[in-house]
């Protein structure tokens, strides 16, 4: 099961690598992974997708919490939080395909970044299901290129800020 | 610039290092100098407080100050310069991390101008060890260092032990600051449990008091945690009997009634038919690796587990707990023994015992004593007998055939008396830990039991061991073979040896020892055996005594790897009579 967790981290040299250092360790796999600042200027934010059974994913936050420049660890479950993701997609465009995709585009709410004699790179944000439904619908035209930025996410306002797992052990 | 503080001294940072060191209350390091180190040797040579132990071997430094932290049960320090030094202590950073050994490595780095460029003796060493250590740090900024050593020993010794790293490059040695070692540490995503949820106790009572079959699974974790006495509490309270791990011998006193043992591949077949009988295992600072467990899935299958630990990641990691305590265990230990007093009848578990005790008298370790040939289980039994009611012995060991004999043979009744390498299963760890627990206990005798292979990989620290004044006795299990290797192709892969002969002979070990200053002894039989010990043990010098044992002889019991406690093979007379008749 794919799980979403964000970590606090200080922004100190080597911080990142500690963090993806251990995944590799321990032979945890990272599907994606956004690193950027926060609203602290000494501090970082990791959002991370890891593909993990229960116990996998507890002993993930539990080696994480281990790390010194680690501040918190977070599961952002479904539902209670919002998240994010940013793709640019370079998209084959003859001039006899570009209004389709332009509709196709203004569906999505995706931006027109850059236009070409022969494509078109689209920029889009929305959640990261949004971003895989657009990228099926213009893989047929010729995508030429695609970038994605990871997903970011935070809980949600009602919620005050990322929830904390419930820490039963400590 | 804020203003220094009034105590703060102008210094450079070489300086700082020591300082650091000696209001840390360091007594002693371990190291080797170099370029890149060159201005903190320069500080120590204009005066210190703190010995430095001068190593031959970088490798040696690091294993001397595990050996030395765990001996005395404070932080162990070794010091090495950059690129080559440093990656000569990548093994004893490993090791300690297994074993949970509190260690800080200080290593030169080059100039700040430098890194990245490939210069000489250069090497990205905070970047190699990031998976053996607890944390570690690239001193940039000169005026940093005083925080960052406090911290580094604060984090060495505090949650779970473990080792760290400060790496300095040489400009920051060199720079000035306005020195004052910080009272406290700044470290705000560091925070290990305080204590035990008291409600998690009580539960872990709950479950003690209710079993008729309880014991103490006991790891390394109590003795660094110094809870051995609050162990001891709790197992006289509730009248449980104790197994301790390889890295667990001495936490609990070995002639106690209530000692079973060590469990694991090479535990006695009572020891592990206790704690895959028990039907609440209480795991104290004890992590079910695969040595103790063997296949999962048949370790102690009917058994509730209580599982107390300061390190939350090795609850459930690989044994569900269905009572996880999160804590230091010395007062989770002294609360749950607290607990039991009230509420449990000590009474209930005499059938239990009864049962060990019929197991252990049913299953003794046992070895042959046929041929002409020195047995090995011999050497240890001596060793064992000679220094039976002393409590100023100090064990070492390297690891392989000869390990496992010193686990099954010795007798080690205080705490921190058995110093291994247990998880990493480092060769050559015993000599070099020998000269660092000398060093942390000067007025003991210090033996480290080591193998013919272990010996001539770290064998060079004998020199040390001499000029130092730091005496201690090697007494070789040897075999002229990697022992440990040969049994297990000679069991599982055929009787194919491969690459396995050193030969009893070379070198001549006690002409070796001779020249390096040390005593040299030979034995090769049975009747000259004790006395050269004895002579050896009471020498008061650096002695080396070379036994040459039946390379034949396999450690029994063994669990085969991956296989379950009941599928342990035993010692087996019929196999020795026809091994003899060849």
């Amino acid at each position: 099961m794919r799980h979403t967790i964000s970590v606090l981290l200080e922004n100190r040299p080597g911080a990142l690598t500690r963090v993806t250092s251990m995944f590799a360790r321990r032979g945890f796999n990272i599907e994606s992974l956004a690193v950027g600042p926060t609203e602290r200027h000494d501090v970082s934010r990791i959002t991370l997708r890891v593909d993990a059974e229960k116990h996998s994913l507890e002993q993930i936050e539990k080696q994480m919490h281990k790390l010194v420049n680690v501040l918190r660890v977070a599961e952002l479950a479904p539902g209670e939080s919002i998240e994010r993701e940013l793709a640019l997609l370079k998209v084959a465009a003859p001039p006899s395909a570009r209004a389709e995709l332009m509709a196709l585009g203004e569906v999505f709410n995706a931006r027109v970044a850059d236009l070409g004699p022969d494509s078109i790179v689209f920029e889009l944000t929305g959640s990261p299901e949004d971003v895989d439904s657009f990228e099926e619908l213009v893989r047929p035209h010729g995508l030429q290129e695609l970038v994605r930025t990871g997903r970011i996410g935070l809980g949600r306002a009602a919620r005050g800020g990322t929830r904390p797992r419930s820490q039963i052990l400590v | 610039m804020s203003a220094p503080r009034l105590s703060a001294v102008r210094m450079t940072g070489a300086d700082a290092i020591l300082r650091s060191l000696e209001a840390e209350g360091v007594d002693v390091v371990f190291g080797i100098p170099g370029g890149a180190i060159l201005p903190l040797y320069d500080a120590m040579a204009k005066g210190t407080t703190v010995r430095h132990v001068l190593a031959r071997h970088e490798q040696g430094a690091g294993h001397m100050a595990e050996g030395y932290a765990r001996a005395s049960g404070r932080v162990g320090v070794a010091v090495a310069t950059s690129g080559p030094g440093a990656t000569n202590l990548v093994t004893p950073i490993a090791d300690a991390w297994m074993d949970s050994t509190p260690l800080v490595c200080i290593t030169g780095q080059v100039r700040s101008n430098l890194i990245g460029t490939d210069a000489f003796q250069e090497c990205d060493i905070t970047g190699i060890t990031i998976p053996i250590v607890k944390h570690s740090w690239l001193v940039q900024d000169v005026a940093e260092l005083p925080a960052v050593l406090k911290a580094a020993f604060h984090v060495a010794r505090t949650g779970r032990c473990g080792p760290v790293l400060v790496d300095v490059p040489r400009d920051v040695q060199e720079a000035e600051l306005d020195f004052s070692y910080p009272d406290e540490v700044s470290l705000p995503g560091w925070k290990p449990p305080r204590r035990g949820h008291p409600r998690q106790i009580a539960a872990a009572a709950q479950a003690v008091a209710a079993a008729e079959r309880p014991i103490l699974y006991v790891g390394g974790g109590v003795l660094n945690a110094d809870a051995t006495a609050e162990l001891r509490e709790l197992a006289e309270t509730a009248r449980i009997p104790v197994v301790t791990t390889l890295m667990a011998k001495s936490a609990f006193p070995e002639s106690h009634e209530l000692h079973v043992g060590w469990p694991g591949m090479h535990g006695p077949k009572w020891s592990n038919w206790a704690l895959n009988k028990a039907d609440v295992i209480v795991a104290a600072g004890a992590r079910f690796d695969d040595r103790v467990t063997g296949k999962l899935a048949a370790f102690a299958p009917g058994a509730t587990v209580v599982h107390l630990d300061v390190d939350a990641a090795e609850i459930s990691k690989i044994r569900h707990a269905e009572v996880p305590v999160v804590g230091p265990l010395k007062p989770v230990l002294a609360r749950l023994a607290r607990e039991l007093a009230e509420r449990c009848e000590p009474e209930r578990t005499a059938e239990w015992l009864a049962q060990i005790s019929e197991w252990r008298e049913r299953f003794p370790l046992r070895y042959g004593n046929g041929g002409e040939l020195l047995k090995p289980q011999r050497v240890l039994e001596v060793l064992r007998d000679l220094t039976s009611g002393r409590d100023d012995v100090v064990w070492t060991t390297g690891v392989g055939q000869h390990q496992m004999w010193a686990m099954q043979y010795l007798g080690c009744d205080r705490p921190r008396t058995f110093i291994t390498s247990g998880g990493l299963g480092t060769m050559g760890y015993g000599i070099p830990a020998a000269v660092g627990a000398k060093a942390a206990r000067p007025e003991a005798t210090v033996v480290c039991v080591d193998g013919d292979g272990c010996f001539q990989m770290t064998c060079q620290e004998l020199a040390t061991a001499v000029l130092e004044e730091l005496p201690i006795v090697v007494v070789i299990v040897n075999n002229g073979y990697l022992g440990m290797v040969r049994q297990w192709q000679d069991m599982f892969f055929e009787e194919r040896f491969s690459h396995i002969h050193l030969s009893h002979a070379v070198p001549d070990y006690a002409a070796l020892a001779r020249a390096y200053g040390a005593l040299g002894f030979m034995v090769d039989s049975d009747d000259q055996l004790e006395e050269t010990l004895a002579e050896a043990l009471a020498s008061g010098q650096t002695a080396v005594v070379d036994c040459r044992v039946d390379p034949r002889e396999h450690c029994f019991p063994m669990i085969p790897a991956g296989q379950a406690a009941v599928d342990a093979v035993e010692y087996d007379p019929g196999h020795d009579a026809e091994a003899l008749a060849l």
